[in-house]
């Protein structure tokens, strides 16, 4: 029998302190009162002082208000019956239905033994040429896309989530509008794969500690299908929206800040999130795309830059296009050798003319002359920025590929284009090579 | 010794005690469950420990049990190290694997040393000898290594050779010698032994001036900013600019007889193709797999952020412990921001005031005292052995205005720094030929060097003129100095990682192909107009280019060598 506590001592922003004995560290709570309960979390012992962030808020929140320990950790109940079900950042439903009974684990559990990692090299077809044929998505890849507010992120998260050949998809909302998390239930829907979904959703009206726990609780419950030889896909929007909750949470806390206001151990956090991503040696394995907003632009921002040290890769998403400068997956190389032979070729052709093109419209812009070679860069600008950059493209693998040639094939002759001969040979288009 | 805990915060730990406590001295917090948290004591006040505990805190409680040891954080030394990998605390993660399954263990602690292997022991010292610290008593066979088992580090005066074993196979723990000391006391040894992992092992006649070149076949380190063995480097630069590919190609083609890689709080999917590849590749040297002359410390991003600080010093200690036997080691931290975030986290909740960007205010005496434990040796018998350290740094924003970077700098050899700017441009390695510096002689005459450095700094002037003026409003005679300056960066500086001939360089290759490139661009050729510049620069490229590409003495060699020869001696005007 677990015994109550009820001298509050301190509440302060989203952190109640309570005097108590026998309490664990990071055990969870339950704080009922007039204004209702909630779950919390111990997040400081010192003494008989325990410090909990209360999920809920602290609105309301009074010093008669009763705590009682539970004895355990935060856990998600685990099972099948999860799939097709949206809850709230602490586990509960949110579309209605009942709880799911199963037996629960634990959220944020240890890491992975890196000597039971394997190698990844299974390619993730996502029909975004910009994605598969010049950045390859691999399996167990962990991946943010940097973009500004205002920039189609999620549904540019949505549309791979949809397309991507994954078991479970899983998403995480952190800090989302309420009309996004409906679009993106609406697109899972229409796209029916909602029945293999779960959705974590915290709005940005939620209370700010259920953010926090978002990212675990989906990672928690994809680890474990991970671990029963699925592919899991997560999907997280918005790690900013995260990281902000943590600077929040740690300057209500007393701790000194490191940069604009982030705990110092914004890089260990956010990291421990980020490495679940993982191909098991021997079982399934769990992929991680996410959002990272860029306040401003700025890449140096602490969020964006601590993510980058941490992900493999990153995609920028800019004017409703993924920029093919600057975006980056570092493990394509493990995959794109083994798809088509021409695949590594026009990967670095279409990249390179792309390139010189946008040389060629500073110049056009600075007011130089044009010459011949110029205007068939300019012309193969447009074209592959609409038939290929483009958003709304959406087809397979070697269909893009094919596209590609025939793009280059009406814009250049075939030894204008930095390709080996043998690779030209064998996929030059023939009829216009003819005409 | 017993203590209680009385506060627990993220990974800081705060114990009342009666009884003395030994600064940086191991305690173990001992949870309900029964499982005991590592941890180390960081700081004293009053009856007060606090300690930074190297596991997950979950579930710890008020009142809890503390175990303080008087020893302070150590890792065990001995034959069997080669070829492990290790967690930041020296736990052996594959054995963890088969004892735990997927994922680590809080509380779960193994043996760094495997105690059923037999080692096929040979006596070196006799009954009768004198020795002190750190002399030889015996070998064995590790590897393609003799294995010295020496008399412990910490021996104080000379001490007799009461016993010794005789030649056999015994395990580690097999007492191996009885030594008698100036007091009269026994002293029995094994072939292991512990070391304390702050405290630098160093037992040797006096320190050298290092000066010998740790050849990398890394062409722009060993030509431009060379290393030497027992000296100090650092790499920092933004992510994605290739710093770990680097450390990688270094750690797999440097001349050195054992690598220590430390992967300190990086990603784990690095680790791993290291993990992978390495048993697979051969070190050219002497054909056996990689693996065997090295040893990985992988405490990932993940992994629990005060074992990724001890991480560093358990690599240092284990590269010292090699040096100890005449070897020449080298280590590789990637990367030391990693460590010094971790000091920071741990500054932080010990609610010390901090320094610039929160970093405690002994950043710097840290970073150096850390590079100190590089260094050439000579050791009691005469013998030099060598410890060479290389950081990645990794600043963030790219910056290197930024504690870490600035103070790792003050106390390095030589500074390799990457550029996005060159990283963008696909020129790798992406070292910047201009920012960076060694304080190092290399293989290549330090004029000829000047030279080199003169012609790309004008280059890039040049380059950045033209950008405003355009090619018709620079001199030809400019103009031919950027292309000469372009073509050194391309065809020499610039190496493909992933072409099995121009990964690796040889000291004496570099040395050949330097010259002839000078002798190159010592030409004095008058051109006519640019176009004309151009095409003979590019012509002349395209065979140095190649000829990168060409094994040393193979028909394609000799070939490409007879053109540029040709191309020398003709001035290009042959055709």
């Amino acid at each position: 029998m677990r015994k109550y506590f009820d001298r509050i001592t301190r509440i302060a922003g989203n952190v109640v302190t309570v005097t108590a004995n026998g309490v664990g560290y990071d055990e969870l709570a339950v704080v009922s009162g007039s204004a209702g309960t909630s779950l919390a979390q111990v997040i400081r012992l010192s003494g008989n002082q325990v410090s909990l962030q209360v999920f809920g808020g602290t609105q309301g929140v009074s010093t008669g208000d009763k705590i009682r320990f539970l004895g355990k950790p935060m856990q998600v109940p685990f099972s099948e019956d999860l799939m097709g079900r949206v809850f709230n950042g602490s586990g509960v439903p949110r579309d209605g239905r009942p709880v799911v009974q199963a037996d629960p684990v634990d959220i944020g559990g240890p890491p992975v033994n890196p000597v039971k990692r394997r190698m990844p090299d299974q390619m993730i077809h996502t029909g975004i040429p910009m994605i598969d044929i010049f950045n390859s998505l691999v399996e167990s890849q962990k991946l943010p896309i940097f973009s500004v507010a205002g920039e189609p992120y999620n549904e540019l998260l949505a549309r791979v989530g949809l397309q991507a050949s994954a078991d479970i998809i899983i998403l995480g909302g952190m800090g989302l509008r309420h009309d996004d998390y409906l679009k993106f239930r609406n697109t899972f829907e229409e796209g029916g794969v909602l029945g293999r979904t779960i959705m974590f959703v915290h709005t940005a009206a939620d209370p700010v500690v259920e953010c926090l726990l978002v990212p675990d609780m989906c990672l928690a419950v994809a680890e474990q299908f991970a671990l029963q030889g699925k592919q899991v896909l997560v999907l997280l929007s918005d790690m900013t929206a995260f990281s902000d909750a943590l600077k929040e949470i740690a300057i209500i806390m007393e701790q000194i800040p490191s940069n604009r206001g982030y705990p110092g151990d914004l890089y260990s956090q956010l990291a421990k999130r980020y490495e679940k991503a993982v191909d098991f040696d021997g079982a399934g394995s769990l992929t991680l795309l996410s959002c990272v907003t860029m306040p401003g632009d700025d890449v140096t921002h602490p969020v964006p830059d601590n993510t980058g040290y941490i992900t493999e890769g990153q995609f920028y998403l800019r004017n409703g296009r993924i920029e093919p400068f600057g975006s980056l997956s570092r493990l394509k190389q493990q995959v794109n050798g083994d798809t088509r032979d021409d695949h590594r070729a026009i990967m670095n052709a279409c990249i390179q003319l792309y390139a010189t093109c946008r040389e060629t419209r500073e110049k056009r812009d600075m007011g130089f002359e044009m010459s011949q070679w110029d205007e068939k860069l300019l012309r193969y600008g447009v074209m592959f920025e609409s038939n290929i950059m483009d958003l709304g493209v959406n087809i397979p693998l070697f269909d893009a590929l094919d596209r590609c040639w025939e793009i280059l094939a009406e814009c250049f002759e075939p030894k204008e284009i930095g390709v080996r001969n043998s690779i030209i040979e064998a996929h030059w288009p023939k009829e216009l090579a003819e005409a | 010794m017993i203590g209680k805990i009385v506060s627990v915060f993220g990974n800081m730990v705060i114990a009342e005690t009666d009884g003395t406590i030994v600064q940086n001295s191991i305690g173990y917090c001992c949870r309900n469950d029964g499982a005991k948290l590592l941890s180390e004591v960081i700081r004293i006040r009053g009856r007060m420990a606090d300690l930074q505990v190297f596991e997950a805190t979950r579930g710890l409680q008020i009142g809890d049990d503390v175990e303080f040891h008087e020893k302070m954080l150590s890792v065990t030394l001995g034959p069997g190290l080669l070829g492990n990998i290790y967690d930041g605390l020296q736990n052996p993660l594959v054995e963890l694997a088969e004892e735990c399954g997927f994922f680590l263990h809080p509380g779960m602690y193994l043996d760094g040393l495997n105690t059923k292997t037999q080692w096929d022991y040979t006596p070196a010292a006799e009954v009768g000898a004198t020795v002190e610290a750190g002399d030889t008593l015996g070998t064995v066979p590790e590897g393609i290594f003799t294995h010295q088992i020496m008399a412990p580090f910490g021996l104080e005066g000379q001490w007799t050779v009461k016993s010794t074993a005789t030649a056999g196979a015994y395990n580690v723990e097999k007492e191996i010698a009885v030594l008698t000391g100036p007091d009269g006391r026994e002293l029995p040894v094994t072939m292991r032994q512990d070391w304390p992992v702050k405290v630098p092992l160093s037992v040797c006649r006096k320190r050298l001036m290092p000066s010998e070149p740790m050849i990398t076949k890394v062409r722009i380190i060993d030509t431009m900013f060379p290393v030497v063995k027992g000296g100090t480097f650092c790499i920092p630069g933004p992510f994605g600019a290739g710093k770990t590919v680097l450390q990688q190609i270094t750690a797999r083609h440097a001349e050195i007889d054992i690598v220590v890689i430390a992967a300190c709080g990086e990603r784990a999917g690095e680790v791993v193709e290291t993990l992978r590849e390495f048993p697979e590749l051969t070190d050219p040297r002497t054909g056996k797999p990689l693996m065997e002359r090295t040893i990985i410390i992988c405490n990932t991003s993940a992994m629990p952020v005060a074992a990724r600080e001890a991480s560093v010093y358990t690599g240092a200690t284990l590269a010292e412990y090699y040096r100890q036997m005449g070897l020449n080691v080298l280590m590789l931290a990637d990367s030391t921001s990693r460590w010094a975030q971790a000091m920071r986290e741990v500054s932080g909740r010990l609610e010390e005031i901090p320094g610039e960007e929160a970093f405690p205010a002994y950043l710097e005496s840290r970073i150096a005292g850390f590079y100190e434990r590089a260094g050439a040796i000579e050791l009691n018998d005469g013998r030099i052995g060598t410890l060479t350290l290389g950081g990645t740094v990794s600043p963030a924003g790219g910056n290197f205005e930024e504690p870490v970077t600035q103070g790792t700098l003050k106390v390095v050899g030589a500074f390799h720094g990457l550029s996005r700017a060159r990283s963008d441009a696909r020129r790798y390695p992406a070292i910047d030929p201009l920012d960076s510096w060694s304080k190092y002689t290399g293989i290549i005459e330090t004029g000829k060097v000047e030279f080199i450095r003169d012609l790309l700094q004008r280059g890039s002037e040049i380059q950045q003129m033209m950008t405003v003026v355009g090619e018709e409003g620079t001199s030809t005679e400019d103009f031919t100095i950027g292309l000469k300056a372009e073509f050194f960066d391309n065809c020499y500086l610039q190496q493909n990682a992933f072409d099995e001939v121009d990964a690796a360089t040889t000291a004496e290759r570099q040395q050949f192909v330097f010259d002839k490139f000078l002798e190159v661009l010592k030409l004095e050729i008058e051109y006519e107009d640019k176009d004309e510049a151009r095409k003979n620069i590019l012509e002349v490229a395209d065979l140095f280019r190649n000829w990168n590409f060409a094994a040393s003495d193979s028909d394609e060699y000799k070939k490409l060598l007879n053109q540029i020869d040709e191309f020398i001696a003709t001035k290009g005007r042959q055709s």
